[in-house]
């Protein structure tokens, strides 16, 4: 797919993320939007998948571990042909299975249920762990957050996956340099995270987490990566797409709704 | 009772090239048999208890089953959330295995007694505790859990453990097994407690007193009918454990009496709702909560009365 296809989009589930959480009323817009670009290109370029067989062996496995960014997860999975589109309208109401952090249990594609920060990436190396010992070819691609990176049980597994040489593992750090309650080089500063990541015996690269083309061919270049498990740190922007949401703390919390919804759709038209 | 598991696991994992068995760096003079021959599906994860609950989660959800050994506290307080996020709440096929039960650990320390275990763990939903009577029961145990899909606690003694059973029972996963039978009163077990009620048993009889004496095995799902079989049968029912009074078996128990009116005698053995912090062996430290056969023999006597 080109990238301008690819573009087109990143903002069809940016449009799906704002409706979601301003109908809803729900928090982590921001922390959603941040996330497109690495989803779109993951699951609409680069993953093997099978969206009519969710649970095909073969398939390559995305975990979210920042599962606050569900709404990105559930307009990817949409829009990618997982489920009804109608569905996500569903998003947050009595009843629905699309809860405001993803559960494995109904919702086709969720690959782990994560909600609470520091859980996935291990579970992602043990799916990498399994992957290795039973020869499979597919990969397993975890996405973390920045603030998360606080979890000292990111570091047990980061650690571990360095030690295996995982290399059918692949993280991308949604770094939008806010955490819930601040700037992350205020609140506990996690520079240098490149050399963190390498001194874990891991394959870094720094990347324009909202640049399509240049996060395509990293994730290329990282899946020819032997005996290394690899990280992409994504630089990314907070509410990424809406003018007024960009690069705000607020947004973490606060839902478009209203005129808001109204005008983050006309900026993303 | 450890070595018990760790033999029947080594000969299922022979036969069954999914079983897998984590540990987070230790089990010396224990594991290194399986480890050797399985080196591929032995893992030592480091002493890094989240990432093996998580890691073992993994493997489970691509299709392995999963065991997680290490000592009590360790594999079940630390890793407490992911515990209920990544392997109760996934339906994940982890079987957290936790050695050293009540006071195994008696003279390392309170860090490393384990007397709430539990009462944390049965309130997870989806989680089964099956914490075995003796090393027979620990080998059929270890058989059934391996073959039952989904999240289990299996909680063992370290070693050293009697042999209480002379035949092997049957066993099933929430059906407990009666080891002897009585009219006057019951005494339900749990875990490695069984010898003691045993041997509570043994001095009640001579008073001539026919006691039942059940190994409550498992603790979730638990065996209702038995203990509703008992309260009908028994004039008294009596539980013990290497546990906190608070939230394990004598609180399972009771919460099924009082819910169908029995009006007989009931009371819990069990550990004071306190840490303890004197050294001593296994024995010294029950003597310590009052939980001798001899002391325990003499409450029921009052009780019944």
């Amino acid at each position: 797919m080109n990238i301008i296809k690819l573009k087109e989009i990143a903002k069809q589930i940016r449009r799906d993320i704002v409706t979601m959480t301003g109908t809803a009323r729900v928090a982590h817009s921001g922390s959603a939007l941040s996330a497109v670009d690495a989803l779109t290109a993951l699951y609409f370029n680069f993953m093997k998948l099978n969206p009519k067989k969710p649970n095909w062996p073969g398939r390559d496995r995305f975990i979210l571990s920042k599962g606050h960014a569900a709404t990105a997860l559930y307009a990817a999975l949409a829009n990618r042909g997982f489920f009804k589109k109608e569905k996500l309208k569903t998003f947050a109401q009595n009843g629905s299975h699309l809860t405001c952090h993803p559960s494995i249990q109904n919702v086709p594609g969720v690959e782990a249920t994560t909600g609470a920060l520091g859980h996935g990436l291990s579970i992602g190396v043990g799916m990498a762990l399994a992957g290795k010992r039973d020869n499979n070819k597919h990969n397993i691609y975890v996405m973390i957050s920045d603030g998360e990176c606080d979890e000292g049980s990111v570091w047990e597994a980061v650690l571990f996956a360095g030690h295996h040489k995982l290399n059918n593992l692949t993280i991308i750090v949604d770094y939008n340099k806010i955490q819930s309650f601040g700037r992350t080089a205020e609140v506990l500063d996690l520079e240098p995270l490149t050399e963190k990541f390498k001194a874990f015996n891991w394959w870094t690269k720094e990347v324009d987490g909202h640049n399509l083309g240049e996060l395509l061919s990293v994730l290329k270049e990282a899946k020819k990566i032997k005996n290394q498990p690899q990280c992409l740190i994504a630089h990314t922007v907070k509410g990424k797409g809406v003018s007024f949401m960009e690069d705000r703390l607020e947004w973490h919390y606060w839902s478009p709704s209203g005129d808001l919804l109204k005008k983050a759709l006309e900026e993303l038209a | 009772m450890r070595k018990a598991f760790i033999d029947t696991l080594f000969e299922l994992a022979r036969k069954d090239k999914n079983i897998f068995l984590l540990n987070a760096d230790l089990g010396f003079s224990v594991l290194e048999k399986f480890n050797q021959a399985y080196p591929k599906r032995a893992i030592n994860m480091g002493i890094a208890e989240a990432n093996s609950i998580g890691t073992a989660a993994g493997l489970a959800l691509s299709g392995k089953t999963v065991f997680v050994y290490s000592i009590i506290p360790f594999v079940t307080f630390r890793v407490l959330e992911q515990i209920r996020n990544d392997v109760a709440m996934q339906e994940a096929n982890v079987k957290i295995v936790g050695i050293g039960s009540g006071w195994s650990y008696g003279s390392l320390g309170a860090t490393h007694h384990a007397i709430e275990d539990i009462a944390v763990l049965r309130s997870i939903p989806g989680m089964r505790i099956v914490c075995p009577g003796d090393p027979i029961e620990a080998a059929a145990a270890t058989k059934a859990i391996t073959k039952t899909k989904g999240p289990f606690y299996f909680r063992l003694n370290k070693a050293g453990d009697p042999i209480v059973h002379k035949t092997i029972p049957k066993f099933r996963i929430g059906e407990a097994i009666q080891v002897r039978p009585g009219k006057d009163l019951t005494i339900i077990t749990t875990g490695n407690a069984l010898p003691g009620g045993a041997i509570v048993s043994d001095i009640l009889s001579e008073d001539g007193l026919s006691v039942r004496l059940i190994s409550m095995h498992t603790i979730k799902p638990l065996d209702e009918a038995t203990v509703k079989k008992a309260a009908k049968e028994t004039k008294a029912i009596f539980t013990l454990e290497d546990h906190n009074i608070l939230g394990g078996l004598g609180s399972a128990v009771a919460e099924i009496l009082a819910e169908n009116r029995f009006g007989g005698v009931f009371h819990r053995f069990g550990a004071k709702d306190a840490f303890t912090h004197i050294a001593g062996p296994h024995d010294f430290l029950r003597e310590h909560h009052g939980l001798s056969p001899k002391n325990i023999a003499r409450v029921i006597r009052r009780k019944i009365a």
